[in-house]
């Protein structure tokens, strides 16, 4: 095989260079399988192993980067009261929201993989997947508008503290695409908790929001579209009159669901054409997504239902409480705002962070559920509560998982103490013995 | 009947059509639910009289067929026992099933064929002490070069435990004591004659005698190391008596040699062995397939017979003693295969101490996989020559998942009723990970093998992946039908916490119960070797 010659031909010596001799087995293992065979215990393995696991995740988003992307246009366009209908300026929405999609990707991969192949070279191990899936997450749960310096700080901020300072992929306490995020809600609190990062391209012009275009746009792209005679973009568009770019949530915490509804028909949340991270506001997609993972067996079912049962109850006694106009928001249409089924897809089911054992899985989902509504209605100061939800019961999952541990134990101790006690173990004569 | 039926579909049709029509024009709120649900009441009308029709024809074809009167359940509902309880097989009345949900058939090509060849015995046997679990590296031989010995003439004894003596599986010249590492011995080999011939017993009255003189009878007639003690999988200890001795006869390990084919004409020799068995222990337990068994399992007298049913690894002893009377380590268990019991029936019905084994030969590699009879401790490169497709190939002394990799040279292991073999896969594959060339076995759903559920793979030792961090979680619960945590004490024992292992049930496990979820593991952790690491602290400390 030719190709593979060559690829082997150019692989850096490990001594002399151990950075890029884990670089180049991080993208030659990537490239083909390894020739290893078994070697010891079992003689046949199963064809599955954590690239394939960690890409088929990857894979269940991508109709959220999809979604993702078109949806940054739409609402950019959406604010300047341009191409209203959904798939009107399509090429522009679409363009738009690639311009601001890819830079955000590409920031997440080179901060994160980079730290990744450092630790790996020093460590002295392989490159381990685990970043591809944190990779793949964290640009879907940021805002739009994200600063990229930001970005690249909080990225650093979760692989270092979240996972190499545990020892890497599978050590990990914390969900490292969730702590990026909670590094940039915490860092910069007014500006994330606010309405101002949610729709992209627009910034102060007079006393007004106005639209606001880079070299890509008005150079590269406004060329290409002008000798195709299509649309091109339209830099100093003003947005429309009463526009705040508040998402759902925001509303429905000032105001309730009467509010919401005025603003965003719950079609329009359902399939997400909404404000919102850029990955989690097309419900559809996620639960595509879900399905995937619920089929193939990556993610666990056990979770994702739980935290759904959790939040449903929360939500359905909240709705009994009723003292604040969210409260009242009915129990179901709280599934419409906000990112529960992405968390519920994505973020809770990380199996590294989760509970491990089948029962704590329940327990586990079921509190995400319940904590992860009481923050979103309760708490004035987070719109959104499952980024914390999460977090904080991964933080539980070990004594979760501890109890579960305990009650096995405590099973069979008490079964082997009825059964030493129905039948003795007798000593034979000492003369078989002296045998 | 039908021919009412089909009038009244027409009816209810023509109903339905008319009342769309109708209410076109009307589309208020109320008439609208009023008519779905109307729609829907019809429907389900319907269904019920389709139903109706198949159950009344399924029961006129019965009565034409006169198979009405059997007692079958001629009815497209299935009944309550129908669901509830595992498939039945050939079970006699009043027996229960212990259908088992969790755990995987590994459908490999190269199944042995029903057939027994004799011709291929061998002339080279070996006796290997590390095949034993607890006895010292370096026992005592008693042979030397060049001896003549009969079929159960003592090799060796372990200077720690002397009354259990190991046995010559033939008689012959011994050829050759060969040594291992720090002077270990790894085998003794012996050369067989073409006439086997045996050494004599005084053999004891088995009605009569006591118990001392039973067990005083089988340590010194080399019978003993075929009983095995779990927790451990060590050499029995004399010194007890076991509460529970358990056989199982059924191996659903990849390719496993079907023992009721084995047990074929032997019925007698088995039960002479149970026979034996239960002087020496409280209770002995048959675990037996629930999906067909040989008469001398089911129709075997003075044991219990416990029925299994579900995937590898229900045939496992482990598995099926920790549904039956779990294990301890004050509670032990001896544990045996079928083909030693056979021995230790033989011992009593025909005087001779006979360690013939059927083994089957097994995997893709072979040009013909059959069964051979032979004896303990077969030379390997004897068993399959001449029958092997290429050179290259790894030869397993046992299945697939917990057999030991041989040498063409080698030999089989004291336990062994099996010989893999199977293709090496040390090759290069690209994107092998994402998009494989070559259907694998799999647990995995992101494979299509669900779809196939009848597919024997070509399997070869390929990794398919490299070793990883423990990532996944509840996967191996998935394939391993015991209440364990099984990653959960993997972590104990690489972490050396007792209290957790002893408490997590480590006694209750051997390698090849762990086996099917090693492979599994997504992070390709050697989960049989963590499990004897665990194992033999725990034994150390014990």
């Amino acid at each position: 095989m030719g190709l593979l010659d060559f690829v082997k031909k150019i692989e850096p010596d490990k001594k002399k260079s151990p950075f890029l001799h884990t670089l180049y087995d991080g993208f030659f293992t990537f490239l083909y399988s390894p020739d290893s065979v078994t070697k010891g215990g079992v003689h046949i393995r199963d064809g599955m192993d954590l690239k394939r696991t960690m890409v088929i995740v990857v894979l269940a988003m991508q109709l959220c980067y999809l979604f993702g992307s078109f949806n940054i246009g739409h609402q950019h366009f959406a604010a300047t009261g341009q191409y209203t209908a959904f798939l009107d300026g399509f090429h522009l929405k679409l363009i738009y929201g690639l311009i601001q999609l890819i830079p955000i990707f590409v920031v997440t991969h080179v901060v994160g993989l980079g730290i990744e192949f450092w630790y790996a070279a020093k460590k002295g191990h392989a490159i381990e997947e685990g970043f591809l899936v944190s990779g793949a997450l964290i640009p879907l749960i940021m805002p739009p508008d994200i600063p990229l310096l930001w970005l690249a700080f909080a990225v650093a901020f979760g692989v270092i503290i979240g996972k190499e300072a545990f020892g890497g992929t599978g050590m990990n306490i914390l969900n490292v695409a969730l702590l990026s995020r909670v590094f940039i809600f915490f860092a910069y609190p007014t500006t994330i908790s606010g309405d101002e990062v949610w729709v992209a391209g627009l910034a102060e012009s007079g006393d007004t929001l106005a639209t606001t275009y880079n070299w890509f746009h008005t150079g590269l792209f406004n060329g290409i579209f002008d000798w195709l005679g299509w649309d091109t973009f339209q830099a100093g568009m003003p947005v429309v009159d009463g526009y705040s770019g508040a998402t759902p949530m925001a509303l429905a915490f000032k105001e309730g669901w009467g509010a919401v509804t005025e603003t965003y028909s719950t079609t329009q949340m359902f399939w997400g054409a909404i404000p919102g991270s850029i990955g989690e506001t097309c419900k559809p997609f996620i639960l595509i997504g879900a399905a995937i993972l619920i089929i193939t067996g990556i993610a666990s079912w056990r979770i994702m239902l739980s935290m759904l049962i959790g939040a449903i109850t929360c939500a359905w006694l909240f709705n009994q409480w009723g003292v604040t106009p969210f409260m009242e928001v009915p129990w179901m249409y709280q599934f419409y705002m906000g990112s529960f089924f992405f968390a519920m897809a994505f973020m809770a089911t990380d199996p590294v962070t989760a509970s491990s054992t089948t029962t704590g899985k329940w327990i586990y989902g079921f509190f995400i559920g319940f904590i992860g509504m009481i923050v979103r209605v309760i708490n004035p100061a987070y719109p959104e509560g499952w980024m914390l939800a999460i977090l904080f019961m991964n933080v539980f999952a070990p004594l979760i998982d501890h109890y579960v541990i305990e009650s096995n134990m405590g099973r069979r101790a008490r079964r082997v103490k009825e059964s030493a006690g129905a039948v003795p173990v007798t000593p034979v004569a000492e003369a078989v013995a002296e045998h | 009947m039908i021919k009412g039926t089909t009038k009244s579909t027409f009816l209810l049709l023509a109903f339905l059509t008319f009342s769309l029509n109708a209410s076109a024009q009307a589309s208020s709120g109320a008439s609208n639910y009023l008519l779905y649900g109307l729609v829907g009441a019809i429907g389900l009308l319907l269904l019920i009289a389709i139903l109706m029709v198949a159950e009344n024809m399924l029961h006129i074809e019965a009565k034409q067929m006169g198979v009405d009167k059997s007692g079958a359940n001629y009815s497209i509902f299935p009944n309550r026992d129908e669901i509830y309880k595992g498939k039945s097989g050939s079970l006699p009345t009043g027996s229960s099933v212990t259908a088992l949900k969790r755990g995987h058939d590994i459908k490999l090509a190269g199944a042995a064929e029903k057939v027994v060849d004799a011709a291929t015995a061998g002339t080279t046997f070996a006796l290997q002490p590390q095949n034993f679990v607890g006895i010292s590296p370096i026992p005592k031989v008693t042979v030397e070069k060049g001896n003549e010995v009969k079929a159960g003439d003592p090799l060796f004894f372990d200077k720690k435990n002397p009354s259990v003596i190991y046995c010559s599986p033939v008689s012959g010249e011994v050829m050759e004591v060969r040594r291992g590492e720090k002077r270990s011995i790894k085998e003794i080999v012996i050369l067989a004659d073409k006439e086997m011939q045996y050494r004599t017993y005084d053999l004891p009255d088995l009605a009569t005698c006591k118990r001392e003189d039973l067990v005083e009878f089988l340590l010194g007639s080399g019978v003993w190391p075929m009983i095995r003690q779990r927790p451990f999988d060590m050499v029995a200890d004399f010194n007890i008596i076991p509460s529970k001795i358990f056989i199982s006869t059924f191996d659903t390990a990849p390719l496993a040699p079907d023992n009721s084919f084995i047990v074929e004409g032997q019925g007698a020799a088995f039960q002479k062995g149970l026979d034996v068995l239960n002087k020496l222990g409280t209770k002995v337990h048959l675990g037996v397939s629930a999906t067909g068994a040989s008469s001398a399992f089911t129709g075997a007298q003075g044991v219990e017979i416990n029925y299994f049913s579900g995937p590898h690894p229900v045939g496992n002893v482990g598995v099926q003693m920790h549904h039956t009377s779990p294990i301890d380590v004050k509670d032990p268990a001896w544990v045996l295969g079928v083909q030693e019991v056979l021995t230790i029936g033989k011992l009593f019905t025909e005087g001779k101490f006979d360690a013939s084994r059927i083994v089957a030969l097994t995997g893709d590699e072979l040009e013909t996989p059959k069964y051979v009879r032979t004896y303990q401790g077969a030379n390997v490169g004897e068993l399959v020559k001449g029958n092997l497709k290429n050179d290259g190939a790894r030869l397993v002394a046992g299945d697939v998942l917990s057999g030991k990799q041989v040498a063409a040279d080698g030999f089989l292991n004291f336990f062994d009723d099996q010989l893999t073999t199977l293709e090496e896969g040390n090759e290069y594959e690209m994107f092998g990970w994402l998009l494989p060339l070559s259907p694998r076995p799999s647990v995995s759903k992101t494979y299509p093998n669900f779809l196939f559920p009848d597919l024997k793979f070509k399997a070869n030792t390929n990794t398919h992946g490299e070793k990883r961090a423990f990532v996944v979680t509840g996967q191996y619960e998935k394939v391993l039908p015991m209440d364990i945590l099984p990653q959960h004490l993997m972590k104990a024992i690489l972490v050396n916490d007792f209290e957790r292992m002893e408490g997590l049930g480590i006694y209750e496990l051997s390698e090849e119960d762990i086996a099917l979820c090693e492979f599994v593991c997504t992070s390709k952790q050697p989960l049989q070797k963590i499990l004897r690491e665990g194992l033999e602290t725990m034994r150390e400390q014990a």
